[in-house]
């Protein structure tokens, strides 16, 4: 622990153990108890020898087996509880941090989501969660172990023979500096370890990702000449790890051994004196054994906690992120959508300050179609983020039915939105349960009803177990025409008064093109639609069309009028709007 | 799951394990042994050295005991404390040469293990560039990173905690059961009666502990896909006001996890007690038994306390059974996907003749060209034909998906035609080297993609020992020196990840100065789509008429400017090429040219 935030850290991290504080209590009662009988054991073992063999009284030597057995009996049960016990609160910790983080996820609005890769939420919520389950289970228990046992043993042997007591405990300071030294050399260069692996991961992935690139210009030797010098250093620090820990971690041992034949020999000696009996020789050194393991434990438990510490820092940086979008307290529900949306010199720009949409002003009357036109990166998408909400504008405000989005309650706001986006996002589940995402409550007939809306019934009634096929990951694959009415299926069954749709559709037959036409016109009807245009029947269709560039309205009106003021209009027209005569 | 300290696993890299693991789980695959051994073998020397190191530790671990054993019955109980202070130093030697032993095997294994993890990892890259386009478009690179990274990283604890390990203890295990059969056979024996027991538990132990921590990869799977699947659905999840019901639902997951892992530690923590249970059964069997041959004097004590001490160091191998046979089994899981990876054969290699490619003059041709990605897949291009001269420019046009990019993909033999052959002045691709062959042609993709490293590297990519003066050249040419030479660090200014610090044109213009670089003799070009503004537009469009001054050009063409002044227009649709000629005629002869051409392009004037 370098610094006390670190420290800090820790703490906060253990405070995830309070729910649990009586199986917490209950299982360091069990640690202590285990640890006395520990202590206990070598001296039924002196016993044995000392009354049993050389006192002649045999029956003492059973009394010895017998107490053995009888406490090593009684520890076994503590050390189960002990040990279920901590997989029981560290699991529990584990369980609610997730719970935790994935509460704020899913509460977490898109501005920190389009910023964050799934691949960090789930380092995250994965291994660091489990760093700090190990933090919160074992690594604490056996610190606190280690210093139980140490401090039990002290007090056992100065009761026992005090000059043969303070021979081992004088090796103690030197056992725990080494310990700790150990852990002084070891941290930065596993830090660094970890830093190089880091490079190395790059490399690769730049090397996966641009292959073509490196095919194209024959760089393979010069690629893996880039990788080898990287790993080539990763192996040095490596190397030099290993040395570090091969000098340390035996030593350990080795001061010990050492300790120990101090300890016959003066033992010995005082034996020979008559002012040691074999027994408590016998016992001694069982002692100086037991200690070895804990010290060792320590020595390395110690570089683990500051690996603790960064994973608790990583996992609190996402539980402590501000809820930026979140309910105002006075929020009202919003009623029955009449479907106007106004947006009145909206700016929206992330917290780095990379601004996405200036100044953009507009009005869409109930029931209008809004054709959204532009470059990738103009605009589109963020502009219908604000209308459900997923951010809040930096300036200016969007209002519907004349109300601002930022009064309302989130939940009353977005059941009255349905979205068909162009990479349709199906989960783990039936096809029921799909459908019903929106509204989990609905009856089988509406479900069914807007299946058959979304030309979706016939293809599911096909599949092996209808409405309860399950898709997605180990569930059916269905083609990309197939989710995408499942998705407008999803979408009517809520009956939004806004639809937010991205009409592009992946290479489908004929067939299942005019089926899908066919889905949207019925989704549309009624409702206020904001479409991010791919289709000339959709732009055509459109009561207003909004061209975006680099964050601007640039240009608005109907298609005719666009085509023939626009320059602009009719290059994103032509790179966009798919060519349906063409498209076989 | 146990607790491992892979430091480093990057984040897909946990993902995949973790779901692979589940599949996996066999304790001992003969198969990923053998191939891992032969990464060892070059190390064979030194593991020899590993391997008599440990014979010492062993030695002096198992010769302590009887020295104590020595020390009570022919000094102690003696008297003689001369020769108690003499066999205490010797003692004290034999404790050093452990010392050394150990740090010593220690360290070669470790060495060694590391070693071999380089080596494995440097083959893994070295395969992969061999490995056709075909399989890195078939496999999301995050998987790939995460068997290079973290899948071989097991194989070091399959190394030094796994195999070694299990071999240090047996050869312990069989040391103590030969010294103490010597010392006092009877006494031995009564020990060893417990050793059936044992074996019965850590039979059941293990066939119940399987099940069990199968049960936790399986669970741990299923978690961590409930996890990405809602990072990976939150705007709909947002979007359907779904947040409750995800969270109540990923709590139930979580339970199951959470559930799963408890019974496998209880599992674990029946066994240790019991195990433990058993070896004090036996302490209390040397004691009593022991202590009455001790008391009858047919046993000295030093025998009885050397026992003792035999006694526990026999059980802790086995206590170490329940964490050695998770390692082992994610070893050997990892092991597998290494394997996979490194057998996958590469399906576009050298001809075992072949010659290296003259320098080209520039004239290409397709002949009869069938594709597909897959060999059970559908057929991508059909009998494609077509023949461009030296220094000409040829534009494919068509809608998405109708076959453009693999057309241009073939030509420098980024996949295998299934059918027909690609020739480049007369010569099938397939009878060059890709090396000779891939050096004169140029690419510009259209997603312009740049490797972390200056600006410098970047343009230098394709030829590392070009100078400064031709960096800047090719920079010059791509129309890039300028906006080079206005940035802070000018060529030295290093690219940030995904480019960020550069804005979509710039990085384009470097793409084309990358290109102009190598000084290709044919030239492959996926004109952009994103839009840049106007100024850059145009430094766009000369940088690259430049770059196809005097060169074979294929460009899969999105600009009007371009098919203007393209040699040869083909249009290409559902993988043929059904139209072609010069843009004048294509015009007038085809009608299904006209309406793409009026509707793509057109609306660019």
């Amino acid at each position: 622990m370098k610094t006390t935030t670190d420290r800090q850290r820790l703490w906060r991290a253990l405070l995830y153990l309070r729910p649990y504080w009586k199986t917490t209590t209950a299982i360091y009662i069990a640690m202590l108890a285990i640890n006395l009988i520990n202590v206990l054991t070598p001296q039924f073992i002196r016993r044995g020898i000392d009354q049993g063999i050389y006192g002649g009284d045999l029956a003492q030597l059973g009394l010895a087996t017998g107490l053995l057995l009888g406490f090593t009996l009684v520890k076994g049960v503590f050390t189960y509880y002990q040990g279920q016990g901590t997989e029981i609160v560290s699991q529990n910790v584990a369980y609610d941090l997730r719970n935790e983080l994935l509460q704020k996820l899913t509460h977490l609005s898109l501005t920190f989501h389009d910023r964050t890769t799934a691949g960090q939420i789930l380092t995250r919520a994965m291994q660091d969660v489990e760093r700090i389950r190990f933090l919160t289970g074992r690594a604490v228990l056996r610190l606190i172990e280690g210093a139980v046992l140490i401090g039990l043993t002290a007090v056992v042997l100065i009761w026992m023979n005090r000059t043969l007591a303070l021979l081992i405990i004088m090796t103690l300071p030197l056992l725990l500096h080494r310990a700790y030294r150990y852990g002084q050399q070891f941290r930065p260069l596993s830090l660094e370890i970890q830093n190089q692996l880091g490079v190395l991961t790059t490399r690769l992935e730049q090397n996966l990702r641009g292959a073509r690139i490196v095919k194209a210009f024959a760089q393979e030797t010069a690629e893996i000449e880039r990788f080898t010098t990287e790993n080539e250093k990763w192996f040095d620090l490596s190397a030099r790890a290993t040395r570090v820990q091969a000098i340390n971690a035996p030593m350990l041992d080795g001061i010990a051994n050492i300790g120990a034949v101090f300890i016959l020999w003066v033992g010995g000696w005082l034996v020979v004196q008559n002012q040691l009996t074999l027994g408590e020789l016998v016992a001694f050194t069982t002692y100086l054994a037991m200690l070895i393991r804990p010290i060792n434990l320590i020595g390395r438990i110690i570089p683990i906690l500051a690996i603790a510490a960064s994973a608790g820092e990583r996992i609190f940086a996402i539980t402590d992120a501000l809820v930026t979008v979140d309910d105002a307290p006075d929020a009202v529900e919003l009623p029955r959508l009449r479907g106007q949306v106004r947006f009145e010199q909206v700016s929206f720009a992330y917290p780095d300050g990379n601004t996405v949409l200036h100044d953009v002003s507009f009005e869409a009357q109930p029931g209008q179609i809004v054709a959204l036109m532009g470059a990738t990166g103009s605009g589109k998408t963020t502009l219908t983020n604000l209308i459900a909400r997923f951010y809040d504008p930096t300036a200016g405000q969007v209002l519907l039915d004349g109300i601002d989005t930022r009064r309302v309650r989130k939940q009353s706001l977005r059941s009255q939105i349905g979205f068909v986006m162009q990479d349709t996002i199906l989960f783990a589940a039936s096809i029921r349960e799909n459908i019903s995402f929106g509204r989990p409550d609905a009856d089988e007939a509406t479900l069914i009803q807007a299946a058959r809306d979304a030309q979706a019934h016939d293809f599911i009634m096909a599949l092996p177990e209808g409405y309860n096929t399950r898709v997605g990951e180990r569930g059916v694959t269905l083609s990309g025409g197939q989710k995408q009415r499942l998705a407008i299926a999803r979408a009517l069954l809520t009956d939004p008064r806004i639809l937010i749709l991205d009409d592009a559709t992946a290479s489908v037959d004929n067939q299942t093109e005019r089926l899908i036409q066919q889905a949207l016109a019925r989704l549309m009807a009624g409702r206020t639609t904001f479409v991010i245009a791919h289709r000339l029947s959709t732009v055509q269709r459109a009561d207003l069309i909004l061209l975006l560039d680099q964050g601007r309205i640039v240009a608005r009106g109907t298609h005719a009028d666009l085509l023939a003021t626009s320059p602009l209009y009719r290059q994103i027209y032509a790179l966009q709007v798919q060519p349906e005569g063409i498209v076989a | 799951m146990s607790f491992s300290f892979s430091p480093g696993m990057g984040p897909r890299g946990a993902i995949q394990q973790m779901g692979q693991e589940a599949k996996g789980g066999r304790l001992y695959n003969q198969r990923v042994v053998a191939s891992m051994l032969v990464f060892v073998r070059p190390y064979r020397q030194r593991m020899g050295v590993a391997f008599l190191f440990m014979l010492l530790a062993t030695g002096c671990t198992l010769l302590a005991p009887y020295l104590i054993k020595v020390a009570i019955d022919a000094y102690i109980v003696v008297g003689d404390v001369d020769g108690l202070a003499r066999l205490a130093l010797f003692i004290a030697l034999a404790y050093l040469g452990l010392y050394v032993a150990s740090a010593g095997q220690e360290f070669l294994l470790g060495w060694t293990s590391q070693r071999v993890l380089a080596d494995v990892r440097a083959a893994l890259l070295n395969h992969l560039q061999k490995l056709s386009l075909g399989y890195h478009d078939r496999t999301i690179s995050g998987v790939t990173v995460s068997r290079v990274i973290n899948d071989v990283a097991v194989i070091n604890d399959l190394l030094t905690q796994g195999l070694i390990a299990l071999f240090g203890d047996l050869l312990v295990l069989g040391g103590i059961v030969v010294i103490m059969l010597n010392m006092s056979p009877r006494l031995a024996l009564y020990t060893f009666a417990v050793l059936p027991l044992m074996a019965a538990v850590t039979y059941l132990f293990s066939r119940r502990a399987r099940d069990a921590f199968r049960l936790t990869r399986q669970r741990i799977a299923v978690l961590v896909g409930a996890l990405a699947e809602t990072i990976g659905g939150i705007r709909v999840i947002q979007a359907f006001a779904q947040e409750a019901a995800i969270a109540e639902r990923f709590e139930g997951v979580n339970d199951a996890n959470r559930a799963a892992n408890i019974n496998a530690i209880r599992l674990s923590f029946i066994f240790l007690p019991s195990i433990e249970f058993l070896g004090v059964l036996s302490t209390a069997v040397v004691l009593y038994f022991g202590g009455r041959a001790v008391a009858g004097e047919t046993v000295t004590l030093g025998v009885m306390v050397a026992f003792l001490a035999y006694v526990t160091r026999f059980f802790q191998p086995i206590q170490e059974l329940s964490r050695l046979y998770t390692t082992l089994q994610s070893a050997m899981a990892g092991g597998e996907q290494v394997l996979r990876l490194l057998e996958t054969a590469p399906d576009v290699v050298d001809a075992p003749d072949a010659i290296v490619m003259p320098p080209i003059k520039g004239a290409v041709a397709l002949k009869n060209v069938s594709f597909a990605y897959q060999a059970d897949g559908p057929e991508i291009l059909h009998a494609v034909d077509l023949r461009v001269e030296p220094g000409q420019m040829v534009a494919l046009v068509g809608p998405t998906g109708a076959g453009k990019t693999t057309i241009a993909n073939l030509i420098p033999r980024f996949y295998e035609v299934n059918e027909g052959r690609v020739t480049i002045d007369g010569i099938d691709v397939r009878t060059v080297t890709q090396a000779s062959l891939r050096a004169q042609f140029g690419l510009v993709p259209q997603d312009p993609f740049l490797f972390a490293g200056t600006i410098a590297d970047n343009i230098r990519f394709g030829q590392l020992d070009a100078g400064q003066d031709e960096v800047e050249a090719a920079a010059r040419l791509a129309n890039a020196h300028e906006f080079i030479q206005g940035l802070p660090q000018g060529y030295e200014t290093q690219i940030l990840e995904g480019a960020v610090n550069l804005s979509v044109g710039q990085r384009q213009l470097l793409c084309i100065a990358r290109a102009a670089l190598v000084d290709p003799r044919i030239l492959i070009l996926d004109e952009a789509t994103a839009s840049v503004d106007t100024v850059t537009e145009v430094l766009i469009q000369q940088a690259l008429e430049q770059l196809m001054h005097g060169r074979t050009a294929i460009v899969i063409a999105h600009r009007l400017s371009t098919i203007r002044h393209a040699d040869l227009i083909c249009l290409v649709q559902n993988g043929r090429i059904v139209a072609r000629g010069p843009h004048e005629r294509l015009i007038v002869d085809s009608p299904l040219y006209r309406e793409l051409y009026q509707r793509q392009f057109l609306a660019q004037a």
